[in-house]
């Protein structure tokens, strides 16, 4: 009994050391966003509250905090305060396979992948739960619109995960890592290339994010699924997309870019220093481009029409995935190497931009 | 059929939108050209048309004739007059009310005065705190007069030969 109750009490205190710098990185996440954004349109972002303004955050959460909680008449009350919960339980709890290391994981179950992706998926009823709850026909808008882009996307982001474990033979996430060692051109983004940007795109619009964020459009459905929220439940959702977009960027580097691996492994005369050495430095360091593309692509891009994002999933992004997953099983069928089909998809990629390129130079010439 | 297949190619490779990106991340390190505002200011004009003033002339009279011109043409209605006549026969105001929160600083009252009496100042900083404190009664709008009289006749004479 005691040795349980301690088992419990050790598993606490892993939960929390994941949950407390995922929770300051969502906070900083925000601020980054702000000030990235305030970069790319040649302003300073904020610099106000403390020294640069990095206690922006801190104020931030502060003042919702302490805004008041307003629950609209005729919403229903459970489901309107349960809503903000479901959003965030599940996108802490697929936190709970993710490794971080070599060997720093809360559990290393062996179907992480499936665990993630069931969970990344429950997400939606937050937001489906948040928009009927509040018995606003603008949140309700945004709730069935972004339903039905979830379930558009999923299938993609699952097709793009099909060719991950048949790649990796494995659907742990630990595995899917080691089975990447041996250098930048052994980690899957090359051999999976189509499938690679196909789950980085679909990942921005499972977590609602510009440009497919019509969940939430502000120009044209006021906020989506969290108009009539504020204060603390609101600040609830706001962590909550925050947290899956740092997941997001977790796995595409856990899965494409090799995780904790080094780049510069299986580099003749690197191999025995320091920077061949797996580490989670890597991995920080991939997961913070990945999140910061997410930052960029919402400086960058204007809001896609409703049609044109369901165009992008159905009609583009599913044959792509799925047309990958063929090529990708001729070449296990075939027993050749991933490495030879990576080298040659990039090659492909990187011939038709220089072609266009030369073109485009010539044409302007 | 040739020009579908390469547009369909032109786009799976994302080459627009690496251009749009592109262009994002050249201005992240462009010189931002942000103003803090209290610690830094832009350049203001002797034309800026801020709070009223009503001015006087160096030995103490006031301008203002109570000619009507200003309460006349002020589009927004802004502008009150009640005149009678002085002790020393002149024509005078007892009352001058400017209603900030109708005036749209559009500065025809300043241009239609006769005696440069009724302006315009730099200044812009101001607030009310209670009601009513937003209507400027003639010793207030004569106090602003007083207090920034080298300003906006430095103003004026910037403005001289344009006008």
């Amino acid at each position: 009994m005691m040795e349980m109750f301690i088992d419990l009490l050790f598993i606490l205190l892993k939960a929390f050391a994941i949950i407390i710098p995922l929770m300051l990185g969502v906070a900083y996440l925000t601020y980054a966003e702000r000030k990235l954004i305030g970069y790319m349109q040649i302003r300073v972002g904020p610099n106000r509250v403390g020294p640069k303004g990095w206690l922006q955050p801190i104020a931030d959460a502060l003042k919702l905090l302490m805004k008041e909680i307003v629950i609209p008449t005729n919403a229903n009350k459970f489901l309107f305060i349960i809503a903000p919960m479901l959003s965030i339980g599940p996108s802490l709890a697929a936190w709970a396979v993710v490794p971080f290391s070599e060997g720093l994981v809360l559990s290393n179950i062996d179907a992480s992948l499936l665990y993630i992706l069931a969970m990344t998926s429950l997400g939606v009823y937050g937001v489906i739960v948040a928009g009927w709850a509040s018995n606003s026909k603008y949140a309700f808008l945004g709730a069935m619109r972004s339903a039905a882009q979830i379930v558009a996307y999923e299938i993609a982001m699952g097709f793009a995960l099909v060719g991950v474990l048949m790649a990796a033979h494995s659907i742990n996430l630990y595995e899917i890592v080691m089975q990447q060692s041996g250098g930048i051109w052994h980690w899957y983004w090359m051999p999976l290339f189509p499938l690679f940007l196909v789950y980085f795109i679909s990942g921005v619009a499972e977590t609602n994010r510009a440009p497919f964020d019509v969940a939430e459009g502000e120009s044209e459905i006021v906020a989506g699924f969290h108009v009539e929220y504020s204060g603390m439940t609101f600040a609830v959702f706001f962590l909550a997309e925050y947290a899956n977009i740092i997941l997001i960027a977790v796995l595409t580097a856990l899965m494409f870019m090799g995780g904790w691996l080094s780049p510069f492994q299986g580099i003749p005369g690197l191999e025995s220093t320091f920077l061949a050495a797996p580490s989670i430095i890597w991995f920080l360091a991939k997961s913070a481009f990945f999140a910061f593309l997410f930052l960029w692509f919402r400086a960058t891009f204007p809001r896609y029409r409703y049609d044109q994002i369901m165009r992008l999933g159905w009609k583009v992004f599913i044959p792509i995935t799925i047309i990958w997953i063929l090529v990708l099983g001729a070449v296990i069928a075939a027993k050749a190497s991933y490495v030879t089909l990576g080298l040659c998809t990039v090659g492909i990629a990187g011939a038709y931009m220089l072609f266009n390129k030369l073109q485009t130079a010539s044409r302007s010439s | 059929m040739v020009k579908t297949l390469r547009n369909a190619f032109h786009s799976l490779f994302l080459l627009e939108l690496l251009k749009g990106m592109r262009l994002t991340g050249r201005y992240m390190f462009a010189k931002k050209i942000t103003i803090q505002y209290p610690e830094q200011k832009t350049p203001m004009s002797p034309r800026f048309r801020g709070l009223h003033a009503l001015r006087r002339y160096p030995n103490g009279e006031e301008r203002c004739i109570a000619c009507k011109l200003c309460e006349a043409v002020c589009p927004a209605l802004a502008i009150t007059i009640d005149s009678e006549e002085r002790e020393d026969g002149s024509r005078r105001t007892t009352r001058y009310d400017i209603d900030l929160f109708k005036c749209i600083f559009c500065g025809f009252c300043e241009e239609a005065c006769p005696v440069d009496s009724i302006v315009e100042t730099r200044h812009f900083e101001y607030h009310f705190e209670e009601r009513g404190e937003q209507i400027m009664t003639k010793d207030k709008l004569l106090a602003i007069g007083d207090k920034f009289e080298a300003q906006i006749a430095a103003d004026r004479e910037a403005d001289a030969p344009y006008r």
